[in-house]
């Protein structure tokens, strides 16, 4: 397994997308500290870029990157190793650098000019999102036998999940605004891990006074030790599931 | 040595495999023959453990192919294209090679010298032609020199020094008393390097016996003609099917 894991990663760490990826991450962070010296005002900038870019970045270069690799993969599944240890080896090779290139790239200027607790969650959040959009990926990457629908599967839950499903949420809210909306909207974020993801980030900030009587309750609930305690299970099972899923098809799947 | 026992396997509605039973044994070496599309890959992709047949049993000495995945150790495989990881280059992906098999410590290194691999180890996978990366697949697949070889089109995209070189070294691992199985589309290869032929015919297995027999059943003194007649015996057989009786 752990051979496995370090030719995979090996390979993965030496191809260009990952020195791009965090350069690219790097020059982010780079510019927008040089804007501003207000450490809460760079970490919602950043915050703002991450959520939209990491999961997308992390669903397009996890299903490419299996696909690519179908047949080294092909090539390990007739040797005398196990499938699920092929499988975790890729897998972890995929979080383990995108994970790196987010440390790595928002990390370094943040050791430079300094971080707060809302900076070091805002690194946290990004290594959950990429895994679990990395186990989306990879779920579209087993279910399917052609790259560009692998591709156009994990596409289309990056829009349901970073654009569509908070309209949804929205309309719920404006639909129901007679009723009191506390509890179903903590469970509505709970079903989306980058609402999840975003809300821990927005916690850390003091800014959730602008967003009224929910944002109250939301403080008091993730400020408490049972909420957080909720909220890092839920960003776990968000995790954990969907490459358990694609695990589970992997052992079953004809190469 | 290797016996699959009723396999059956469908992709979606085609049925590749249907009930399939044969037997390998060690010191034959075996031509798998068949048109495009007839299984042949997927046999042995199933002895592999890369698809899963959906009934049947395949075993590998005296161990299923089940669960257990050890017996792949016996195998030596060179796929019919090989792919590897593009930054990886040669000499890596010897030594992980190697390092999935930590307790062989005796390789054969005959063919990585005969196709001056050694002389490469620094260029990556991703700049190497199409032949040297068969030139590659085939120097692994005797690499820990293995009980069995399964050799998926071996020759195809070689040049012809190397064919001769990789046809030699089949020879020889065959006197030593080796199962060697191959496919492939060049009969005289075939006829060089086997003794026994398997035909198969739309997932089923039509021939099945020795090249002398198949010679004999055929009335050809020729391998070729004899399997040029086989084939038309499968194509009239499909012929007299009902389904294309109009024709």
């Amino acid at each position: 397994m752990f051979k496995l894991l370090k030719y995979a990663l090996y390979d993965i760490l030496k191809s260009r997308f990952a020195i791009i990826y965090t350069v690219f991450l790097a020059l982010v962070a780079i510019s927008i500290y040089q804007v501003s010296d207000d450490l809460s005002k760079v970490s919602l900038s950043l915050m703002n870029i991450m959520i939209l870019f990491i999961p997308l970045i992390a669903a397009v270069f996890a299903t490419t990157h299996f696909y690519n690799n179908l047949e080294f993969i092909e090539l390990m599944l007739a040797q005398p190793v196990k499938r699920i240890h092929v499988f975790l080896s890729q897998l972890f090779a995929v979080v383990i650098m995108l994970s790196l290139s987010i440390l790595l790239g928002f990390g370094l200027p943040m050791l430079l000019w300094g971080a707060d607790g809302s900076l070091l969650t805002l690194l946290a959040v990004g290594v959950v999102l990429s895994s679990v959009f990395a186990g989306f990926a990879f779920l579209a990457s087993v279910l399917t036998r052609d790259k560009a629908k692998a591709i156009g599967i994990s596409l289309a839950l990056w829009i349901y999940f970073s654009l569509v499903y908070d309209g949804l949420v929205l309309y719920v809210i404006y639909s129901f605004a007679d009723y009191p909306l506390e509890k179903t909207t903590l469970a509505l974020v709970m079903l989306n891990p980058v609402d999840l993801g975003r809300i821990l980030m927005l916690m850390q900030l003091d800014i959730s006074a602008l967003m009224g009587y929910t944002g109250a309750f939301f403080q008091q609930f993730f400020s408490s030790g049972l909420g957080i305690l909720i909220a890092v299970g839920a960003l776990l099972i968000w995790m954990l599931f969907p490459n358990f899923l694609a695990m589970r098809v992997f052992k079953k799947r004809d190469f | 040595m290797i016996s699959v026992k009723n396999i059956s396997k469908k992709f979606g509605k085609l049925q590749v495999l249907k009930e399939f039973n044969l037997e390998f044994e060690l010191g034959n070496s075996y031509a798998l023959m068949g048109p495009n599309g007839s299984g042949k890959t997927t046999l042995i992709k199933t002895i592999l453990g890369m698809v899963i047949p959906d009934s049947g049993d395949i075993t590998v000495g005296s161990q299923s192919i089940k669960g257990d995945v050890r017996y792949r150790k016996q195998i030596g495989y060179m796929p019919q294209i090989g792919h590897y990881p593009a930054n990886m280059k040669i000499g890596q992906l010897f030594s992980m090679m190697k390092d999935m098999r930590p307790e062989i410590k005796e390789y054969d290194l005959e063919l990585v010298e005969a196709f001056e691999l050694d002389q490469m180890k620094d260029k990556s996978m991703g700049t190497l032609s199409g032949g040297t990366r068969q030139k590659v697949s085939a120097a692994l697949a005797f690499l820990f020199n293995p009980e069995i070889l399964i050799l998926d089109e071996p020759t195809a995209g070689l040049d012809p020094i190397a064919v001769e070189v990789l046809k030699a070294k089949i020879k020889k691992e065959r006197e030593e008393g080796k199962l060697i199985l191959i496919t492939s589309h060049i009969l005289s290869d075939l006829e060089e390097l086997t003794n026994r032929a398997i035909y198969i015919y739309e997932g089923e297995v039509f021939f099945s016996d020795t090249i002398e027999e198949l010679k004999e059943i055929t009335g050809e003194s020729k391998f070729s003609p004899a399997i040029a007649k086989l084939m038309q015996w499968t194509l009239k057989k499909k012929s007299s099917k009902p389904l294309l009786s109009h024709v």
